[in-house]
């Protein structure tokens, strides 16, 4: 299995430059928002271990939100943050991109701070701009863009096939449909047309750090219940004070603001989402931050990674990523469907999480005990989340035209037709995904 | 406990509580306001239907609603205007983004339509007059009065015809509707509400009332101490020192669904081999009940009333569609979910269905039906054409459709909801490369990935595949209304002309709230 990393290199960009970085970034688009698969800067469809990328310049544009705590806003420069969700390790995707790709890179970066067109360090600077999220969350871990291709082709060639001889063999004759189909495959394999892959091996590495993890927090957590016990009454009492005394933001988003995210949504089935605010002022708010997002990452590694999110089956990759020491929250993430039904979505099945998470940043709806009401004033909620939320420059997916429910069917339509099938309803389902 | 007499269902237009059935002859205006004066003084005499019950029922009855077009001609503060929801202030066809997202691309794209596609000159008033069998005409003058052709400008005479209790393509129509909780005795509560119920919260509908998130619905809200004439108006329930613009009033969405009846049956005949069994077959799987209305699910649930016996199921037994397919148009449009999943008998099975496990992948896919009901009100237009003649290459041509009317409270939570993500989208519920059956375009995808099929899941296994589906449906017009409460209509008509005001300085502070603020001055005028 081949496990997927994510990086986001981000680095401000330089005084006065901001409007020909946009415009630059502009045109690798074919539409807005969504990159030319094969732009001169960076042809993406050249990278297949990339599952999604995109440029985001990340602009504190509710900064000011935070006077309502009494606290001055924090200075922000405009960023230039470059994102990806890959296949494999970090580091030779990197070297990779400096292969295929160093100068449109070095044409893009060189609008921020540290580095130029004629510097000769682009990897070590990428390197060391790279900021590690708080917490990561990938739809299928070992699901490589490779197999994803690979699945949808067979899917694609099984559905053919199956129209084509459905009616001649008998949809009742569920074995030997079966058989046609197997064959089928075969032979398009030996024709070269569809290719399975084998899975790679896991790097053991990963698989060792990967167990001392999913050990070790508990552990940790363990070890130190029972000063978390003596903790929570204070926690409690703390958390309530400051849910009863936090100001509530009630501000409708901008009609501009709203057509400069809406015309880049809903051209394909997936959509990006890039979400930037402040976290709430105070060392409590901070840390429980800290902890869930460490808790939330946890979960996502080790228990939410074979396709749902708690009860959401429609994201893909998503991170959150606390910057400027902690003051702020970057949060990015590949959802299928429109925008309101993601956030319906969230605030149905799951306003309990996103309260927990984001109830710690400036201008989420007050929550009670941390997980009932915020995202369930609907208003409130939708009106914060897309005041926080910014444009996203250039964006690239892989494989437009699936949806993660379309992945895990395409992966399941495979692994029915590796294993021996005897029993007919076994086969029935199998032949009813197709 | 509440009566029923306790709603204030004097100050509602009746179209928010009867369809006026019986009153089968309609004439559905669009205009423009040519004379201000005028048109006002007529808004202050027009005879519009309250929702009160009356016995025995009406003969006739007029409704009204307004574009945020009409409502500036009539002279309403900006600031007021602004109090409204993003989706009616841009209109329907006033956004290319949002004409994506509705389906309205290709055939379907403003650019084309007969009315109410160039952003620019929407209709400022839609006028829906019902009367009796042969009446209509007569009530038509009754309404307009002496002055009214010099006050308004007709646009457009919508058609619509009575056909009997079906649409243009025969099936049996207006069976599905939400009914609405005016005593608001259902609790909105997101721990009592597992499994699905028909009893729909008022805020949903109506606006100044909680809906289901047990919140109200942002709207105009007026502080009666700047605007003298807002005294007229009903409080703000949720901020009883403003006055509520919003509250008994509805939005209207307004769609002229051209139907190809001709073109769906000659398709289904032939891909059923003209066989007419199959064909029968085929296109109630297509609609998800049979052309009677007989629903494809035998299941009955409890809290439906007995006598709307072709209502009172969910799809809850019938997972994989096998009875009735998971894209079929009954199925998208209200897919009778509850906010968890089937299966919840306590604590345990709770938590575990919240935290999501013990779900299939292509299970819980749909969001919870209670947050996305429309109120359904419209009228189909041509002359009926049963099936039997359709099919026949000398089927008698003739413009076909339904003038689709649904009231909604919040527009882009429940009708662009709908139309979007259940109706539109071709992986609804994990569907391949379908979209609605009967409503959808057939564009495909940016990928290039066809929409123009249709899959009847089966016992047996492989799914029945439809492929090619022509479009039967396509948009000729459309637009969002605002239909007011009958005291908000005094203030309208009341209004200072030109949207000037002698009230209150431009200085001060604003008189006037949408319950909430602005994040950017563009949004403000």
């Amino acid at each position: 299995m081949t496990p997927q990393s994510s990086f986001m290199i981000a680095a401000t960009v330089r005084a006065g430059q901001l409007t020909n970085l946009r415009a630059l970034l502009t045109s690798m688009n074919k539409i807005p928002g969504h990159a030319d698969p094969d732009n001169v800067l960076i042809s993406f469809n050249k990278f297949d271990r990339l599952h999604f990328a995109r440029f985001v310049i990340i602009e504190a544009k509710t900064a000011h939100e935070i006077k309502e705590f009494g606290v001055t806003p924090r200075p922000w420069r405009p960023a230039l943050a470059f994102l990806c969700d890959i296949d494999g390790d970090i580091h030779t995707f990197l070297v990779e991109l400096m292969e295929l790709a160093e100068s449109g890179l070095k044409k893009i970066f060189s609008h921020c701070e540290g580095i130029t067109e004629e510097d000769q360090n682009l990897l070590e600077w990428m390197k060391a701009h790279n900021i590690n999220a708080n917490a990561n969350y990938v739809n299928w871990i070992g699901r490589t863009v490779r197999q994803i291709h690979e699945e949808a082709e067979l899917h694609r060639s099984l559905s053919t096939y199956l129209q084509k001889i459905v009616d001649d063999v008998g949809r009742e004759n569920v074995h030997a449909l079966r058989q046609k189909l197997l064959s089928h495959v075969e032979m398009e394999k030996y024709k070269g047309r569809l290719m399975l892959s084998p899975p790679e091996p896991t790097p053991t590495e990963w698989k060792v750090r990967n167990l001392l993890h999913k050990i070790g927090m508990p552990l940790v957590i363990l070890l130190l219940s029972p000063l978390l016990l003596v903790i929570a009454p204070f926690f409690a009492l703390r958390l309530r004070m400051l849910e009863r005394s936090e100001p509530e933001l009630f501000i409708r988003p901008g009609r501009n603001h709203l057509t400069e995210l809406t015309v880049q949504e809903d051209w394909d089935v997936t959509n990006q989402y890039s979400v930037f605010g402040d976290v709430k002022p105070g060392l409590f708010r901070l840390l429980t931050f800290k902890f869930i997002l460490l808790l939330t990452d946890y979960f996502a590694r080790h228990i939410y990674n074979r396709g749902f999110l708690a009860r959401i089956k429609t994201i893909h990759f998503a991170r959150w990523v606390l910057m400027d020491n902690n003051h702020r929250v970057f949060f990015a993430s590949n959802y299928d469907g429109s925008h309101e039904s993601y956030m319906d979505d969230f605030i149905n099945k799951v306003g309990w999480g996103l309260n927990l998470i984001f109830s710690n940043a400036v201008g989420y709806p007050t929550t009670r005990w941390i997980i009932k009401e915020g995202a369930h004033r609907e208003h409130a909620f939708k009106y914060t989340q897309r005041r926080h939320q910014i444009p996203t420059e250039v964006w690239y997916k892989a494989y437009p035209g699936l949806t993660a429910v379309d992945l895990a069917r395409n992966s399941r339509i495979r692994q029915s037709m590796e294993i021996r099938q005897s029993n007919d309803a076994e086969i029935r389902e199998w032949l009813s995904l197709i | 406990m509440k009566k029923s007499s306790d709603f204030e269902f004097d100050d509602l237009q009746g179209l928010l509580r009867f369809g006026y059935g019986k009153l089968t002859d309609t004439c559905f205006m669009l205009l423009n306001i040519a004379n201000v004066d005028l048109a006002k003084q007529w808004l202050n005499t027009v005879p519009i239907n309250s929702a009160i019950t009356k016995d025995p029922p009406p003969d006739t009855a007029v409704q009204i609603a307004f574009s945020v077009e009409g409502l500036r001609a009539l002279g309403l503060k900006e600031s007021v205007v602004d109090g409204f929801s993003d989706e009616f202030i841009v209109g329907m066809a006033g956004d290319e983004s949002r004409s994506r997202r509705l389906g309205d691309v290709g055939r379907n794209a403003p650019q084309r339509w007969k009315w109410g596609g160039n952003a620019a000159q929407v209709p400022h008033v839609l006028l829906l007059l019902y009367a009796r069998k042969g009446n209509i005409e007569a009530w038509r003058k009754t309404v307009e009065g002496e002055h009214f052709s010099r006050a308004f400008l007709l646009l457009e005479e919508l058609p619509t015809l009575y056909i009997g209790d079906i649409e243009s393509f025969g099936f049996h129509d207006g069976i599905s509707q939400p009914t609405i909780d005016w005593m608001q005795r259902q609790s909105t509560d997101i721990h009592e509400r597992d499994s699905f119920s028909n009893l729909l919260a008022v805020g949903e509908m109506v606006l100044g009332y909680p809906n289901e998130y047990g919140q109200y619905t942002a709207r105009p809200l007026i502080d009666p101490r700047k605007d003298k004439l807002a005294t007229l108006l009903p409080n703000a329930k949720n901020d009883p020192a403003w006055k509520d613009f919003g509250r008994n009033g509805t939005y209207l969405v307004l769609r002229h669904l051209g139907q190809d009846v001709a073109g769906f049956w000659q398709f289904l005949d032939k891909v059923s081999d003209h066989m007419p069994q199959k064909r029968e077959q085929l296109a109630a799987a297509m609609l998800g009940r049979e052309r009677n209305g007989t629903p494809l699910i035998a299941e009955r649930i409890p809290g439906i009333p007995r006598e709307d016996h072709w209502n009172d199921f969910t799809f809850d037994q019938d997972p994989n569609g096998n009875h009735c397919p998971l894209g079929a148009h009954i199925r998208r449009s209200n897919p009778r979910t509850g906010d968890l999943p089937p299966g919840v008998n306590g604590f345990i099975s709770r938590l575990i269905k919240i935290l999501g496990f013990g779900q299939r992948s292509d299970e819980d896919l749909v969001a919870s039906s209670r947050f996305h009901r429309l109120l359904r009100r419209g009228r189909s237009y041509g002359p009926a054409l049963a099936p039997e003649d359709a099919i026949k290459p000398d089927a008698p041509a003739s413009e076909r459709g339904l003038q689709f009317i649904c009231l909604v409270a919040n527009i882009s939570r429940q009708f662009e909801f709908v139309q979007n993500a259940w109706t539109m989208n071709s992986k609804f519920n994990g569907v391949q490369e379908e979209r609605d059956p009967l409503l959808g375009n057939r564009e495909p995808l940016m990928s290039g990935e066809g929409t123009d099929h249709f899959n009847c899941p089966g016992q047996s296994g492989p799914m029945q595949k439809t492929s090619h589906l022509p479009q039967f449906v396509t948009t000729h017009g459309g637009g969002y209304f605002f239909m007011p409460g009958l005291r908000a209509l005094k203030y309208i008509s009341a209004l200072p002309a030109n949207g000037s005001d002698s009230h209150h300085d431009e200085d001060q502070e604003p008189d006037t709230k949408s319950y909430s603020q602005f994040s950017d001055s563009a949004a403000t005028h």
